[in-house]
């Protein structure tokens, strides 16, 4: 037999008085709740801006391919040329970059100075290729297949950096997960023995209702509901500390760390993505714990 | 209306609690259950409302065979009966009210016939005044009264009282007597186990006596029939 419409109004109406009436079991649950949701979320903060961190990092190494210098303008051009199709027809290489020694010469008095000025007469530099691997991770190989080429004087990457670059943020990255996921199985183990002691308590209410002659679902909704609200009501703290937390981070930090590599995420799009998941999961954990919860005590009959 | 054929109750643990017993109680009877402590009443009583199952034999009640009755069935099967324990067993957290109202709720009865009744049945047990209450705010008695309200919201043809007034002073015990045997008069089967000597002497009905899980005694107008 299906619900009627009014004992959905019924368990509504039910587990928001159970939720007033069991105060104190209510507000220890909306605390352990709350709680883990606050670890969570701040974890997913930190997470998310590694991973950004990360990928910044990787989308910035580049080979930069110094070109021997031939004396002959005209043969020069011709090697040049030669050796950028030979660099483009590479099938890991997404960019490559052609930077003229004067160009570089500019680049180099804006990072460092006037002083470097003085080489204006005579440009020791040489010119260079950027060259961008598809997958950073490639970038060692792929300096070593050019430095085969003709007319490369020199292949630089960073070498050893950047292999170590790779595999730190790897094992972080995995660090990371397993954390995570040791978190929310540490979080969800926590409020499930929350809210199943505040079920306990509540044995022998189920016991009466069994013998009032209340199926399992008329049981278990009011339960379910109650749940959902005690999820609810635990992600509302979490939600605002990440975002007070965040703002302030942002605010302070980005003016420290212009320009550099390090760049931490915006605030918005992140902090909803973040409470998304706050909410989420504060749903989930609340009607989950109920339902596992009740479900041992409705089996026997 | 309550029927037991050969009813043999042997416990996972090897008490045989009951013995082989048979009985008819017909609609409007008013049976007391007696017998000493560890007699097998208890079993007796939890068979009618399928609490147990019989190891064999049947237990038929209002037509239907417990041992027959699918898991989803019992909710059901519970609603055409009322039942009132020794410990009354309300709903701490629901008021006198709430308690009885939650009779009805179950089985999805309109609200406006929910609260008609509702106040109908608590009159009738001299509660309207207290509806309010929660049951810790309650005597033992007022508290028993609720319970009985509450049995017999859903006007069951069969009331069952395990000790109704166990734990009861003598005079309250009086007062809840009388309600159940205006239930009673109103045409409802009631069946209770009691230990009070002074209530079945002196409101005389059928008195069936369990001894050792089986019936020993079957008397209708009978007394207690043990000496102190």
């Amino acid at each position: 037999m299906a619900m009627k419409y009014r004992t959905l109004q019924r368990h509504f109406r039910e587990s928001l008085k159970s939720l007033t009436r069991n105060a104190w079991m209510s507000f220890a649950s909306v605390s352990a709740v709350t709680v883990t949701l606050i670890l969570v979320g701040i974890f997913a903060l930190v997470m998310m801006n590694l991973n950004h961190i990360a990928e910044n990092i990787e989308n910035d190494v580049e080979i930069r391919v110094l070109i021997d210098i031939i004396n002959d303008p005209e043969e020069m051009k011709v090697a040049e040329e030669k050796l950028m199709k030979q660099v483009k027809s590479l099938p890991d290489v997404a960019e490559v970059k052609y930077s003229s020694k004067e160009e570089e010469l500019k680049i180099l008095i804006e990072n460092y100075g006037e002083d470097f000025s003085l080489y204006e007469q005579s440009n020791p530099l040489r010119n260079v290729l950027y060259v961008k691997a598809k997958d950073p991770e490639q970038t060692a190989a792929l300096a070593k297949k050019i430095e085969k080429f003709d007319n490369t004087y020199d292949v630089i990457y960073g070498e050893e950096k950047v292999e170590n670059l790779f595999n730190f943020l790897n094992t972080g990255r995995n660090i990371g997960l397993v954390l995570i996921l040791g978190l929310l199985f540490t979080a969800i183990f926590l409020i499930y023995n929350t809210i199943r002691i505040t079920i306990t308590a509540r044995k022998d209410e189920i016991e009466i209702m069994k013998l009032v002659g209340a199926t399992r679902s008329f049981i278990r909704i009011p339960f379910l509901f109650e749940g959902l609200w005690l999820g609810l009501l635990g992600s509302i703290i979490p939600m605002i500390v990440v975002s007070v937390v965040y703002y302030n981070v942002y605010n302070k930090l980005t003016p420290k760390i212009q320009g550099k590599m390090l760049q931490i995420l915006e605030v918005t799009p992140l902090i909803y993505e973040v409470n998304l998941i706050i909410l989420a999961l504060g749903i989930f954990i609340g009607v989950w714990g109920s339902f596992m919860s009740v479900r041992k005590f409705l089996r026997v009959y | 209306m309550i029927q037991m054929k050969e009813v043999y109750k042997k416990y996972p643990n090897g008490v045989v609690a009951v013995n082989g017993i048979s009985v008819d109680i017909r609609q409007g009877e008013f049976v007391y259950v007696v017998g000493p402590s560890g007699a097998g009443k208890s079993t007796f009583i939890k068979l009618m409302y399928r609490d147990e199952v019989p190891t064999s034999g049947e237990v038929i009640i209002n037509g239907i065979n417990t041992s027959k009755l699918r898991r989803k069935e019992i909710p059901h099967f519970r609603r055409k009966l009322g039942v009132v324990f020794q410990d009354f067993k309300l709903l701490p957290k629901l008021t006198v009210y709430e308690n009885v109202a939650f009779a009805m709720e179950v089985i999805e009865e309109q609200p406006k016939v929910i609260r008609k009744r509702v106040l109908e049945v608590l009159e009738l047990v001299g509660l309207k005044h207290k509806i309010r209450m929660f049951p810790n705010e309650l005597s033992g008695g007022e508290q028993q009264r609720v319970s009985i309200a509450r049995s017999i919201v859903n006007m069951p043809k069969v009331v069952i009282a395990d000790e109704p007034t166990g734990n009861l002073d003598p005079e309250t015990s009086w007062e809840i007597m009388k309600i159940f045997e205006e239930i009673n008069a109103m045409g409802t089967t009631v069946v209770m186990a009691t230990h009070n000597r002074e209530i079945v002497n002196r409101i005389r009905k059928r008195v069936i006596t369990i001894e050792g899980g089986m019936i020993v005694r079957d008397v209708f107008g009978g007394d207690y029939g043990y000496e102190i």
